[in-house]
């Protein structure tokens, strides 16, 4: 036990180790806190599929030669998580279609470019980096660090601005843009949120991995709270202590940092499920 | 001046008409039932009122400066809501959501609105539950305090027994009607239970192949609402 603080504080010692931590902590707040709203509203596939067109978004911007990706990444995947969202609209079975079609002709066309312009000589490891993030968010550039830090303050500060209005927009859209308040604004604004959170999170887990990361917190917490604000908070504590925990095994067991998270949040997901079904927060 | 005008109006989806030539007026105080045959266009015409959906045809006049953010809403049960994790009070509260513009939180006045309508729906005790635990009857007494909340002269009301059994769908008729005759609240229903219109709105809107619009007598003794009555009756 000595031997592993040890090691930790060895660690910590280095200034990138405690960037990464600190950042990959405020991804997992911010996912936590949409993917409330985004489970409710059954969105939680419009997020898969963003993180797929994401991906395609980082292979064109490979192939562009850019050194900053980011921008252009966060460009196009907002444009989707917008025309996606309009489309979903209409009717459910024509936008779940669309979001099926944009996910995998995002995922072909990436890899296809990837493969036909890339010049680097480790390309399957590139591609791997990218679908289920890199061996290690220590290698983030402090550029990197910075928007990341910057980007998820602002999507916790729209969070908790807009936090009745997310509230009235996931319970009941019609209730809300029948009294007047401009729902399909708020649907906007979670879209663009949610493409931010994305590509945010790309870094720390991988394209194929950000849904756990939006999904897992919600659907836990959502076992044993009953009201949106307690779920809410939990959803919060729950991915943070994960990510936390998962990156910390990660660093110490040098296991792949994304995979490491996702099955901190697996476990998490099972002791709630447990508790939940013993304090019978679900009735069925 | 009345509170709703349609001219002439007529509803439909993607420039297909559902129906035509609808010309009813609503006063402050009036209790309108909106009845006719599944399809016919009712939920639609709900729906054109609150600004959902536009007409085709036709106007919509409001008077006595009667405002969008003045109107409540009972909508139907949506999938989403049925197993939604939130308190009775969050979701009460959320109908004062048109009040707040872009402040953030809601105030005091806002709070004690919603623990009036809270009161006055009797759910005092329940305020706390979890929504997805309540009956059916408590689910939609929450979902009218919330529309209360939003409601301050006239309130929208999409089949708000449906699946109640008589016993709750008694109460809940009730309270609609003690909002009606005492607070003066104005209120448009949507409905199936054609009896019940009968028995407690003043005035009814027939919408189908033939559109009706009159007083409670005079629809009674219109030959058309005979006919439908009976079928009523057999229906169940």
């Amino acid at each position: 036990m000595a031997e592993i603080f040890e090691k930790l504080s060895l660690y910590l010692q280095y200034p990138f180790v405690r960037y990464a931590l600190i950042v990959g902590v405020l991804i997992a707040l911010c996912s936590s806190l949409f993917g409330v709203t985004l489970v409710l509203k059954r969105f939680s596939f419009i997020g898969d599929g963003l993180s797929h067109v994401a991906f395609g978004a980082i292979a064109v911007a490979a192939v562009a030669g850019l050194t900053n990706e980011m921008p252009l990444v966060l460009v196009i995947t907002t444009a989707s998580a917008v025309l996606l969202l309009r489309t979903g609209q209409n009717t459910r079975i024509k936008g779940d279609a669309a979001v099926a079609m944009i996910s995998v002709a995002a995922l072909a066309i990436g890899y296809l470019l990837m493969n036909l312009f890339s010049k680097s000589s480790n390309l399957s490891g590139d591609v791997c980096s990218t679908l289920f993030g890199s061996t290690s968010i220590l290698t983030l550039t402090k550029t990197e660090v910075w928007i990341c830090a910057v980007l998820s303050v602002l999507v916790v500060a729209v969070f908790l601005f807009f936090y009745n209005k997310i509230f009235s927009v996931t319970f009941d859209e019609s209730f809300a843009r029948a009294t007047g308040t401009k729902a399909g604004l708020y649907n906007l604004l979670i879209a663009v949120v949610i493409a931010v959170i994305i590509v945010l999170a790309m870094n720390l887990v991988g394209s194929l991995l950000i849904s756990a990361l939006v999904i897992f917190p919600a659907l836990s917490a959502m076992r044993v709270f009953k009201s949106f604000k307690a779920v809410t908070v939990c959803s919060a504590a729950f991915s943070v202590v994960c990510a936390l925990l998962g990156i910390l095994i990660s660093i110490l067991a040098g296991t792949p940092v994304g995979s490491t998270i996702v099955a901190a949040d697996i476990a998490g997901f099972l002791i709630f499920f447990v508790i939940g079904s013993v304090k019978g927060g679900i009735k069925r | 001046m009345a509170l709703l005008t349609c001219r002439d109006l007529s509803l439909g989806y993607e420039g297909r008409e559902i129906v035509s030539g609808l010309n009813f007026k609503v006063d402050p105080g009036d209790y309108l039932c909106i009845v006719g045959e599944n399809g016919s266009g009712k939920s639609t015409l709900m729906k054109t009122i609150l600004g959902l959906q536009a007409p085709i045809g036709g106007r919509i006049l409001t008077g006595d400066g009667l405002r969008q953010n003045e109107i409540g809403y009972l909508p139907q049960q949506t999938v989403v809501q049925k197993d939604f994790p939130a308190s009775v009070w969050e979701i009460v509260l959320s109908g004062c959501g048109n009040r707040t513009g872009l402040r953030p939180f809601y105030n005091r006045e806002e709070k004690r609105t919603a623990r009036e309508n809270i009161e006055k729906m009797e759910l005092t005790p329940l305020s706390k539950r979890c929504y997805r635990e309540l009956s059916g009857g408590q689910q939609q007494r929450v979902l009218l305090a919330r529309a209360l909340c939003a409601a301050r002269k006239m309130i929208l009301l999409d089949e708000p027994v449906s699946g109640l059994d008589p016993k709750v769908t008694a109460e809940m008729y009730g309270l609609i009607e003690r909002l009606n005759k005492q607070e003066g609240m104005t209120v448009i229903m949507i409905s199936h239970d054609i009896a019940a219109a009968v028995k407690y709105a003043d005035h009814i809107l027939h919408i189908g192949r033939e559109v009706f619009f009159g007083t409670k007598e005079e629809y009674l003794n219109s030959a058309y609402a005979r006919v439908f009555l009976k079928d009523g009756e057999t229906d169940g």
